[in-house]
């Protein structure tokens, strides 16, 4: 038995991937989690171990982590601000008489 | 498989809770308004996403709670894995492949998780692998024989369930959704247990002792499972308070009690407790006494089969780092002439 006190200095990791699983023809590919591996044909068949072992896909996108731009949290407020005022936008927004019926 | 439904402190933070407090810096106006804004959110049942801000003991509580599922997951593969190979048809074989590898699957799928706190995969490794990090204790039971896988998966994993099911409303949002894909898989896991004793208890009578042998030997640890009685678990109101937490583990132990009985009325074992009652009053059945001192000596380190646990993710991870090496060169390589190539 070994002694659980030994483990070799942590080499580089593999790089992060993202990835993204379209579920059946006719709909969106669609972010499912992440994985670590070598390259990109190696997290291919990462991703199909990890998130299709029951059929969960028919195509799968992996993405390098770090090439992924994503919006700041911290900008929230103004970054999509404009269309809250906006309401115009939804159908909602105009009153049309009962007798007109399905619009 | 399971997380232990408390979060035991690692080896390294014991010493420090006992000790010398950080006396905490005053807060700038500024972090106060982001204070407000993340309890704001947590008071609406709101989710947090991993660049949002938060307070640095929510951030450490999630690593430690989602990494000790993580490795709980991982370190789980290891009783049961030690059956593929001598599982008794070749359907059982492919079933027991097929749940192991799962638990990999989902051992993956919270180390991700984790890594969106700021976490890396090799910190959480190093710290199971020197024993500094913890995983769930039933772990370091031994499957004695077949009965045992199937007993594992009714009841160990049963109580999983019960864990994991409120653990998919979870504050965090990609621990929540992390714990929803583990849901949807780990039913498969109960009902290959359960169904793998119906059919030993239609066999023969050596092997209806084998079930009921297996029961006694796990009922108790599967109740510790979901940890210490309320008044001992000083981290869950906080953990409740957060929306990390949403049952406590001793309304948890109640359900998964409540759930089992009639199960085991079905299989035809008895469940070793002369305690275990229906209490019309309560509306629940009542219970005996957990050993818990029997639970705390093995999640210190004094189980029967810690260092046997621990010793196998070791070498898993020493043998295989000549393909982590060499998957990498195999990459670096390849890309290299990709632009040899396009010059």
């Amino acid at each position: 038995m070994n002694a659980p006190t030994s483990t070799p200095a942590a080499l580089k990791e593999w790089p992060l991937w993202e990835v993204f699983v379209r579920s059946k023809q006719g709909l969106e590919h669609k972010h499912c989690g992440s994985l670590h591996a070598s390259d990109a044909q190696h997290a291919l068949q990462m991703a199909r171990d990890v998130y299709t072992r029951r059929q969960e896909g028919v195509s799968i996108w992996v993405v390098p982590s770090v090439a992924i731009a994503a919006s700041e949290p911290n900008d929230k407020a103004e970054f999509f601000e404009p269309a809250s005022d906006k309401i115009y936008r939804h159908p909602t927004f105009y009153a049309i008489p009962d007798v007109v019926g399905h619009m | 498989m399971y997380t232990q439904s408390f979060s035991v402190a690692d080896a390294s933070e014991e010493g420090k809770s006992a000790g010398l407090k950080a006396v905490p810096r005053p807060m700038s106006e500024a972090e106060l308004a982001l204070v407000d804004q993340f309890e704001a959110r947590i008071a609406a049942d709101g989710r947090i996403e991993p660049r949002d801000w938060m307070p640095d003991a929510y951030r450490k509580t999630l690593v430690r709670q989602i990494s000790q599922h993580a490795h709980s997951e991982i370190v789980g593969m290891l009783p049961e894995g030690n059956w593929i190979s001598r599982a008794p048809s070749l359907k059982r074989k492919a079933i027991l492949i097929a749940k192991v590898q799962d638990e990999g699957g989902h051992g993956l799928y919270l180390y991700s998780a984790a890594e969106t706190l700021g976490t890396s995969r090799d910190e959480m490794l190093a710290a199971l692998h020197s024993g500094k990090a913890k995983y769930s204790s039933i772990f370091n039971y031994p499957t004695l024989n077949w009965a045992d896988v199937g007993v594992v998966g009714w009841l160990v994993d049963g109580a999983a369930i019960m864990n994991q099911i409120p653990l998919c409303r979870c504050s965090y949002g990609p621990y929540a959704r992390a714990m929803i894909r583990v849901c949807k898989e780990e039913s498969f896991h109960q009902r290959q247990g359960y169904e793998a004793l119906l059919v030993m208890m239609q066999g023969t009578a050596e092997q209806r002792e084998m079930v009921q042998d297996a029961v006694n030997r796990w009922w108790w640890k599967c109740l510790a499972m979901f940890g210490p009685p309320d008044e001992n678990s000083p981290n869950s109101a906080q953990g409740m308070r957060w929306g990390i937490k949403r049952i406590s583990n001793d309304e948890l132990r109640q359900k998964f009690v409540d759930a089992t009985v009639p199960q085991a009325q079905v299989l035809g074992v008895t469940l070793p407790d002369p305690d275990l009652k229906w209490n019309e009053a309560r509306g629940h059945y009542d219970y005996g006494q957990i050993d818990w001192d029997e639970f705390w000596e093995t999640v210190n380190g004094n189980g029967p089969c810690n260092k046997e646990r621990l010793g196998a993710r070791v070498k898993a991870w020493n043998d295989g780092a000549w393909v982590r090496e060499a998957a990498l060169a195999h990459a670096a390589k390849q890309a290299q002439r990709q632009v040899k190539e396009a010059a």
